[in-house]
């Protein structure tokens, strides 16, 4: 007879990674739905073109690196990378934009560095990255939510904007617009104030973006019914917001003409998605419990950072990918003390 | 002899290539190589440096003092990357000015201090002109082809702006392989320069992996009709 001596942990639930990338997804639901309802087709099409492009980039990939194609394709963990990305890239982007971010982030960010758990980096915020850096003009034309154009797209119209159809693109002016972090942005390089700014311009909504506000507390609340799965725990999304919160709310006391808001910048952007879907990633977060506070509200101070004196209008990506570096050393010094440890 | 002069080929375009194996130089590697032509300046400016300074080193090489070999050694690199830095900024005055301040880092570039102390100081000025040589045409492989990359991905184009290395005759050897290409930023930042370069010595090690496959593989079947046999 073998004694059997498993290191630890010696309990844990039994849960595999397929399980927790299904509630993931089904957690974005709700966000996905709002936005189709709110923005039109455009959202489906990208996450579909994102989704089969994805599974053909990891079908290649594993098949390259002479690994078991069933069990790494139904982890969902591609599935998962490619909604991500395509959530973040504009619905009227053209249909390279999400299949090649896609494809980058598959094969570079992930299988590169030799796949699921061994990724340092987020590789839908990889792909994401490089996206923004290399095509600037494609990832910042953004729509505005059906409410506020006289144009409506249909599905088939969605598609041709979004496969170039020379026809369907004269609709383009009339649908694209800036987004809120956007448009604030440029105009507060005018000198104008966040108050007037806000009053201005019909996109912006009740506490942030028109419509997108709608999609981010839909994700807040995927998130929120992830966290009571305990599927991600609260360490992470919380202290990202907090922090991010804080320091929003330090500079608009001190200044609010030249700073919005700190509700505003917690609901526009990417903030919430990142938060509770992006920054919990949990091959690229910290693992320790002080190390995901630290981790959590690095990101969110440099999303404040980068938005308010950065290049970019958004920085969830920048945030991330920054703090995905230095989660190893904050996992290093943050290390729990074993039981009967003493210190010197 | 022979074996030696085909050791030091062999060691410099490939083997031991600067680029891909020893990875020295990559500060001017990643940040001139944006275009083929770019690549190129810097690739035959560090070329005839290399040449150089080996032979010199090699030629004093039993009188310097071990003590103060250093200094000296750079002395003879700077004196050569002055003389290379005065002729471009002469006949190629437009590339010079792209090139900027990575001509007279060419002092500093550690392939070249490498091969004087490891190489040039211990050996006949023949090898040691044919190992500058061959090492810096290795390091010129590997910059133009990262430039030649970038140029293709980056802007669509391969040796644009050829003229300003081979005078006004050779303005249309532009070639465009795109046509309407919106270009692709990542490939002209550092970045792209870093993947690319990953991506080489990623098809390096593959090709260095498959000979190796080949060549144990053959042996087996004569081991095993030796067995048979006895």
């Amino acid at each position: 007879m073998k004694l059997y001596t498993p290191s630890s942990p010696h309990t844990h639930a039994p849960i595999s990674v397929t399980k927790v990338m299904l509630k993931v997804l089904y957690a974005l639901l709700p966000g996905i739905a709002i936005y189709i309802l709110l923005f039109g087709w455009g959202v489906l099409i990208n996450i579909l073109l994102a989704l089969s492009a994805g599974l053909i980039a990891e079908t290649i990939m594993l098949k390259v690196r002479k690994r078991p194609l069933f069990p790494f394709l139904t982890d969902g963990s591609a599935v998962l990378t490619a909604v991500l990305l395509a959530l973040s890239i504009p619905p009227i982007a053209p249909w390279w934009v999400p299949v090649f971010g896609v494809v980058f982030a598959i094969i570079v960010a992930k299988h590169l560095y030799g796949g699921l758990g061994y990724n340092p980096f987020n590789p839908a915020m990889v792909g994401y990255a490089m996206l923004i850096i290399s095509f600037p003009r494609e990832m910042t034309s953004w729509m505005a939510p059906k409410s506020l154009t006289e144009t409506e797209l249909g599905f088939a119209e969605s598609a041709g904007v979004i496969f170039q159809n020379p026809e369907a693109l004269k609709h383009l002016d009339a649908i694209s617009s800036a987004t809120p972090l956007d448009y604030l942005k440029s105009q507060l390089g005018l000198d104008h104030a966040v108050a007037e700014i806000i009053q201005s311009n019909s996109i912006f909504g009740g506490i942030a973006g028109a419509g997108y506000e709608w999609v981010a507390l839909a994700f807040l609340l995927g998130g929120v019914w992830l966290i009571y799965q305990k599927i991600i725990q609260w360490h992470i999304p919380l202290s990202v917001l907090a922090s991010l919160f804080l320091i929003a709310g330090i500079f608009h006391l001190l200044n609010p003409e030249q700073f919005a808001s700190p509700l505003f910048h917690l609901v526009a952007g990417a903030t919430l998605l990142g938060a509770f879907f992006i920054a919990t990633d949990p091959v690229t977060a910290s693992v320790t419990p002080l190390g995901k506070i630290i981790y959590g509200a690095g990101i969110g101070l440099l999303i404040y950072i980068i938005r308010v004196w950065g290049g970019y209008p958004d920085a969830v990506a920048f945030a991330v990918l920054f703090m995905n570096m230095c989660a190893p050393a904050i996992d290093y010094y943050t290390k729990p003390k074993v039981y009967g440890q003493r210190n010197e | 002899m022979e074996d030696r002069t085909k050791n030091v080929i062999v060691e410099g375009l490939w083997k031991n290539n600067p680029g891909l194996v020893q990875l020295l130089g990559l500060c001017p590697l990643l940040a001139v190589s944006s275009t083929f032509i770019n690549a190129l300046g810097l690739a035959v400016a560090t070329t005839l440096v290399m040449v150089g300074s080996n032979v010199t080193i090699s030629l004093i090489r039993n009188i310097v003092k071990p003590e103060l070999r250093i200094p000296v050694f750079v002395m003879v690199i700077a004196s050569f990357v002055t003389v290379v830095e005065l002729s471009m900024n002469a006949f190629m005055h437009e590339l010079y000015m792209i090139l900027g301040i990575f001509i007279p880092l060419i002092v500093t570039n550690c392939i070249i201090i490498a091969r004087a102390e490891s190489f040039a100081s211990k050996n006949t000025i023949s090898l040691s002109f044919l190992d500058g040589l061959m090492m810096g045409l290795g390091f010129s492989l590997v910059l133009v082809a990262v430039g030649g990359i970038r140029e293709i991905l980056g802007q669509g184009t391969l040796f644009a702006q050829a003229h300003l290395m081979f005078g006004p005759a050779f303005e249309g050897m532009q070639i465009v392989l795109l046509e309407n290409y919106r270009g692709f930023l990542l490939a002209i930042l550092p970045p792209g320069a870093f993947i690319i370069l990953g991506f080489l010595i990623a098809l390096k090690n593959m090709i260095d992996i498959r000979q190796q496959k080949m060549a144990k593989t053959q042996p087996i079947p004569a081991l095993d009709n030796n067995a048979n046999a006895s």
